[in-house]
């Protein structure tokens, strides 16, 4: 049985294809399952503002027919009191079968797994990883090409501090025939640090750097949206600088491949224009449904429920 | 011997932690605590040396179980003696360990580690020809 998310590479690419193939199976056939973790309790604490990830987890919880607690606001909880992350996890784990943590800080979710006697997921630990939103990610390209591999990669955005970024692409690595296309302000680049990391796992992995956005869209096979996070920069008046530098709007998206998709983990500010939207290859809202579904498979995989 | 030289007895059982850069002698001293072993101890700084210029020489009339990641992390070039009859019966190279324990602290500002002071810091080795390990909660890079 998995004990931990962490970090996306916790996960083979077998406990991925398999986390896949039981996601496909729950979304097809929902009714099958609404009763697999009846008398499990899930909590969810979220030390920062979330809205769509606790409530997927939450969704995906209560349509396996488990319960949830949730700490959704921590200056109405014991955290507000000054009570240390280990001693909140050491309490929680008693009370719950499975915890799923987000936190503003780096390697929170690896203090959780630490000191909790239950599962943990790991929802977002500051700048660093958010491995359910990679997830969701993989599992909304098996759905839509049946495969990872073998696609041209555009992500596009702030890549220096966005974690769902650092994640998929180090994630994207394992698989074969992955080109990568980047796109952001100098500011806002990939480190280098997750170029080494992918690099060591995929020696002959190229990533072609691009600072227009019109440079590179006809190449690819999934542009990858993000936001410019507000919360991630020490600096206003840098923000306020970067906030608007690339916008997808109907004319950029007329230069993409007709098969191509168009992919973000939202929520989306201004970096994609509403009329976007209605594009059938834009998927960001079919995203984060599916990402609902493969959260309810990597429920049931770490509760040891037969999914079969 | 001149008026400027000191002289150091030859200890003829113990540890002779050698090639310290000079400045770092007493660095290692209080980082060992080694003030507080209540054994003969000489630390002897700005040594004239072929090879360095200067260095310094800890001088320990004990075999004691140092802990070695402390000296590498302080100087990688330290040699340790193991002294016994008067004689060198074994000569020890530093290596970088693996894993480090408490000692190195993460510079990323946004690491658990700056938040919650009880956790003790860890850090895998990475690479030993750059010095550079990495954070195990935020995996933050550190050139020690």
């Amino acid at each position: 049985m998995i004990k931990k998310l962490v970090n996306p590479l916790d996960l083979s690419i077998q406990e991925y294809q398999h986390l896949f193939e039981t996601g496909k199976k729950i979304y097809e056939s929902p009714q099958n399952f609404t009763q697999l973790a009846n008398s499990k309790i899930l909590a969810t604490l979220f030390y920062e503002p979330s809205t769509r990830t606790r409530m997927s987890f939450e969704s995906a919880m209560f349509r396996l027919g488990g319960k949830v607690l949730s700490m959704a606001d921590t200056s109405a909880s014991s955290v507000a009191k000054g009570e240390s992350l280990a001693d909140t996890i050491k309490t929680i784990s008693n009370y719950v079968d499975i915890i799923v943590i987000r936190h503003p800080k780096d390697g929170s979710a690896e203090v959780a797994v630490k000191y909790s006697s239950v599962p943990v997921i790991n929802a977002g630990d500051g700048a660093h990883h958010h491995p359910t939103q990679t997830l969701t990610d993989l599992f909304t390209l098996y759905m839509y090409r049946g495969k990872v591999s073998n696609n041209s990669f555009g992500f596009c955005g702030d890549l220096k501090y966005g974690r769902t970024v650092h994640s998929l692409i180090t994630t994207l690595a394992r698989y074969p025939e992955v080109n990568y296309y980047l796109i952001s302000p100098e500011e806002l680049q990939l480190p280098q640090h997750i170029k080494n990391s992918v690099l060591e796992v995929n020696p002959e992995a190229i990533f072609h750097e691009a600072s227009q956005m019109e440079e590179v869209l006809p190449n690819l096979d999934v542009l990858y949206m993000t936001r410019i996070q507000r919360e991630r920069f020490f600096n206003e008046d840098d923000y306020l600088r970067l906030k608007d530098t690339f916008i997808l709007d109907k004319n950029k998206v007329n230069l993409m491949k007709k098969d191509a998709l168009i992919m973000h983990p939202l929520p989306r500010v201004s970096e994609i224009t509403y009329e976007v939207d209605d594009d059938p290859r834009a998927i960001y809202f079919e995203q984060a449904k599916l990402g609902m579904f493969i959260r309810m498979a990597l429920i049931s995989l770490m509760l040891g429920l037969n999914t079969i | 011997m001149s008026d400027s030289e000191l002289k150091v007895e030859k200890i003829t059982r113990g540890i002779v932690i050698d090639h310290i850069k000079a400045g770092n002698g007493l660095k290692i001293f209080n980082k060992l605590n080694l003030g507080e072993l209540g054994k003969a101890i000489a630390l002897l700084i700005n040594v004239p040396s072929s090879k360095m210029g200067k260095k310094d020489i800890i001088k320990i009339s004990d075999v004691l179980d140092l802990d070695l990641a402390v000296l590498v992390l302080i100087d990688p070039d330290i040699t340790l003696d193991y002294i016994d009859e008067g004689r060198v019966i074994k000569k020890i190279k530093l290596e970088l360990p693996k894993t480090v324990k408490g000692l190195l602290k993460c510079r990323n500002a946004r690491c658990i580690t700056s938040a919650e002071s009880y956790l003790e810091s860890i850090f895998y080795l990475t690479d030993s020809s750059s010095r550079t390990y990495c954070c195990h909660y935020c995996d933050e890079f550190l050139k020690v």
